[in-house]
């Protein structure tokens, strides 16, 4: 279905000025050069790629920087993940952590200590062996103060680490970080922590090379041109070889990495397609592979093709709303569970969402590495009334009104309108919403300068901790005013000691529900990811992180469009 | 001429001043700053942030330190690409951004010119109001929905020219022209419709048809030197115009220049990169509005003696 794009166009505007055409003449020979065009065929990117063996990714916006310790974003991380690599990595068909640097690791069997054993061969693309130092020298780095690592928290569960990262010790020894020998690193971590493996696919628990960053600048300077082309060191399957700002970011495969014959791109190209509207045009005439999003109206179309590049794939990210449970009158737990239960969340998805989506009706997604969690309560007009008139609004008297605050998009709206009319609808009541610029509205969510307010959270690391640790009592993402110790002791206490996976889930799920009885949020959506991926690109399965291990990426070359 | 240059040159500095020091308070006044994000972040991780880009400093002191060092031509580092200077970006995205004006004004000069000066040749006929209907169309049509039409026609159903990108493939650069010059290339048509019509009805018009010449030498000998006037005097504001104004085309044609850097950095409040951009445009403005009033003076003979002259 993807034509390619024919272009022949051999006559250029800088041509035609520099031959110093008149007005008239020059307008002519425009139109006659547009008319001309088509006669031949070019070659598409993905044709092109597809022979060569060179991925085009449409990867959002233009990345803030490729240091693994300053980044924040998923575009970031899209081109981080292929320059460096952690101790472990991830299978992108089930999401369990594999083999990286570390060709292996021991854990203890009180779960307090995590033993590396670094790969031999594991070398920088400028030749260098890596070593368990690096890992040491990287960690101090990435959790210093002063180099203000939004991520600094992925390291917490090492033994001082939190408290090195927040100023408290000066002393990095003391941090649970130790090389044994050049290739045996020795973790101590504050509790057992299922998920510490997964962490070590973080861009932020990533070695950095640490001759070419002191070649630059402090360990801790952010705005060197360390990961510059030229400079850049790195020790993933990739190597950085071009960056054209807000163009393209070109990678090329390496031959120092330990695992080379596996890989087989060799390279990518990152284009920051921000407008996602021209990422599918782009996508239409092959210029790309795979895109990063898709524009709402244009599922429906691609949903009807047969073959169609159209893939819709759950996603580790909850849709909710925020209740501010400290004012009234979202202080009474029947309030908020009215206004909860009056929410027709399949209706919803069916509607506006276009049938994208997943109802959700607790904060962690479905399947989180086998978690389910409990439905507490249901779609039910006729409970949600009574739970109403109970709190003393009958069929709405008395109501004393209420703010939903949105940063402004189209979509935000849409969904608040639609549930705006729910809530008229089912319990008499009116909400008013109020837009605000994204940063305007970071600031009202993290001042509680709201009443109810929009909020999403994509999950960092696949486990239910990730998305029920948001509601500790002094949770920084917390936002609601919920507190409940017995809950901060199941999260925190019970769930580590678990002695197993369904011991430790079911803690949760207890945890869950305790949260969403007293429903300081509104669940409203799961999130899916949503993207238009060739047909010829293979071993890029869809996973609940949208997690792409570039190792496993073949493109096939024998891949011919049915005109 | 030389102290009308020298006293419209005094005339920009305080005017830059002002547009120095207010850009640097509002954007601070803004709420929300350059590192709030929905992860929370904590205390610490802040203040470091702060230190590192001189947010801890009292105000006063920040604007300060941010006058020396653009006296000495320092934009400063950006808050959004940690690693890249404002200048580097600028530097980046400016040159595509002027190529891209530089075409889209040549599309506006040659299709609204033409446009403009054929429909004042016979005004209040069908030769004037096809033109000048369509120049409305151009008006009003925006480059948000100009860009994607071009984009569908030639791009996609016809095949003829990329969809997108910006010098990669043979005639990429042609649609974003087109789309950015289209809407300057209606007002240019208007204006040197009325400009043509003007000076087509002046005595020394008159005396050259009667000298015999053909209606076409009268035209472009006589009348175009003057008809022209209220077109280059358009011309300095439309460039800066074109250079501040191409983000909607820039982000619908994947085109890497300056436009979608200032746009973004709003949002982001990237406040060196607000700020830089801002200084930098501003200072191209006032330089274009001074050539083409210099262009428009050296045009017009009674301008050009009340200056001084030669």
């Amino acid at each position: 279905m993807v034509p390619a794009a024919h272009m022949c166009f051999c006559y250029s505007l800088d041509y035609m000025i520099t031959m110093r055409l008149s007005a008239s003449r020059f307008f002519l020979s425009f139109i006659m050069a547009a008319t001309l065009a088509a006669c031949g065929s070019g070659e598409s990117n993905v044709e092109r790629g597809n022979r060569e063996g060179i991925l085009h990714v449409g990867n959002g916006t233009e990345p803030q920087g490729l240091d693994p310790h300053v980044v924040t974003g998923i575009p970031e991380s899209n081109i981080v993940s292929a320059l460096f690599e952690g101790l472990a990595v991830k299978n992108p068909y089930t999401l369990e952590s594999e083999p990286g640097v570390a060709q292996s690791w021991n854990i203890s069997e009180d779960g307090l200590t995590i033993t590396f054993y670094l790969n031999p061969e594991a070398r920088w693309s400028n030749g260098d062996l890596m070593t368990a130092n690096d890992y040491v020298w990287s960690w101090q780095r990435a959790l210093s103060p002063a180099m203000g690592n939004q991520y600094a928290y992925m390291l917490y569960p090492l033994k001082n680490a939190e408290a090195f990262a927040t100023g408290k010790i000066d002393d990095f020894n003391q941090v649970g970080v130790k090389a044994v020998d050049d290739h045996t690193l020795e973790v101590k971590l504050n509790a057992p922590t299922a998920y510490f493996i997964q962490l070590m696919d973080h861009q932020s628990t990533y070695a950095v090379h640490r001759p070419t960053i002191e070649k630059f600048g402090k360990a801790t300077d952010r705005f060197t041109p360390w990961t510059h082309v030229g400079n850049l060191v790195g020790n993933g399957p990739f190597r950085l070889k071009g960056w054209q700002l807000n163009r393209r970011i070109i990678v090329e495969k390496s031959n120092t990495y330990w695992d080379k014959d596996r890989v087989q791109l060799n390279g990518i190209e990152f284009y920051p397609v921000e407008n996602i509207s021209s990422e599918e045009r782009l996508f239409r005439v092959g210029q790309l592979h795979y895109t990063n999003s898709i524009p709402l109206d244009k599922i429906p179309v691609y949903r009807a093709m047969e073959n169609s590049p159209y893939v819709n794939a759950p996603y580790l990210g909850t849709y909710y709303y925020l209740l501010n449970t400290n004012e009234p009158p979202l202080d009474d737990v029947r309030v908020r569970q009215a206004l909860s239960l009056a929410v027709d969340r399949e209706q919803l998805n069916n509607t506006v969402l276009h049938g994208t989506n997943i109802p959700a009706y607790g904060i962690t997604p479905p399947g989180t590495l086998g978690y389910q969690p409990p439905k507490v309560f249901d779609y039910n007009v006729a409970r949600a009334r009574q739970l109403l008139t109970e709190a003393g609004y009958p069929d709405g008297a008395g109501w004393p009104g209420l703010e939903l605050k949105y940063n402004t998009s189209e979509s935000h709206l849409k969904i608040a309108v639609a549930l705006q009319q729910m809530w008229k609808d089912a319990l008499n009541i009116d909400i008013t919403l109020a837009n605000q610029e994204w940063k305007v509205y970071l600031d009202s969510v993290d001042q509680m300068d709201f009443q109810m307010a929009r909020r999403g959270w994509i999950g960092d690391y696949i486990d239910p901790n990730n998305f029920l640790d948001l509601f500790l009592c002094d949770g920084g993402n917390n936002n609601t005013g919920f507190c409940d110790p017995l809950y901060d002791d199941m999260i925190l206490r019970q769930a580590p000691r678990a002695a197993s996976r369904e011991q430790r889930y079911a803690i949760f799920a207890a945890a869950e529900r305790r949260l969403m009885e007293q429903m300081p949020i509104i669940p409203i959506y799961t999130y899916t990811s949503n993207q238009l991926i060739h047909p010829s690109v293979q071993g890029r399965p869809s996973n609940l992180m949208n997690h792409v291990n570039y190792k496993y990426i073949t493109l096939d070359s024998n891949w011919q469009a049915e005109e | 001429m030389w102290r009308f240059i020298g006293f419209r040159l005094l005339q920009s500095i305080p005017v830059l001043l002002v547009v120095i020091t207010v850009t640097f308070f509002l954007v601070r006044l803004a709420p929300g700053g350059p590192f709030s994000s929905e992860k929370a972040v904590i205390p610490e991780v802040k203040a470091a942030l702060e230190e590192q880009y001189r947010l801890n400093l009292p105000m006063y002191e920040q604007y300060i330190a941010y006058l020396a060092d653009l006296a000495e031509g320092d934009l400063g580092p950006s808050f959004k690409y940690p690693g890249r200077s404002v200048n580097e970006l600028i530097a980046a995205g400016f040159p595509v951004t002027a190529e891209l004006g530089f075409y889209a004004l040549l599309v506006a000069i040659s299709i609204g010119g033409i446009a403009g000066i054929v429909a004042s040749l016979r005004p209040n006929s069908a030769q004037d109001y096809i033109p000048m209907s369509v120049a409305m169309i151009g008006i009003c049509v925006p480059s948000l929905l100009m860009g994607p039409i071009l984009i569908l026609v030639f791009g996609i159903y016809l095949e003829w020219l990329p969809v997108s990108g910006w010098g990669d493939m043979p005639g990429d650069k042609i649609l974003p022209a087109i789309t950015l010059g289209s809407t300057y290339a209606a007002y240019i048509a208007r204006l040197s419709r009325a400009g043509m019509l003007e000076v087509m009805s002046q005595d020394y018009i008159r005396t050259a048809r009667a000298k015999g010449l053909p209606e076409w030498q009268v035209v472009v000998r006589h009348g175009l030197r003057g008809g022209l006037i209220p077109v280059v005097a358009f011309l300095g504001p439309a460039f800066a115009g074109l250079l501040s104004g191409s983000f909607v085309v820039e982000t619908i044609f994947q085109i890497p220049g300056l436009g979608r850097f200032y746009v973004q950095a709003a949002f982001n409040r990237d406040y060196t990169m607000i700020l830089g951009a801002t200084v930098f445009l501003a200072t191209l403005i006032i330089v274009f509005n001074l050539l083409s009033d210099i262009l428009a003076a050296w045009m017009n003979p009674r301008l050009r003696s009340q200056y001084g002259g030669r």
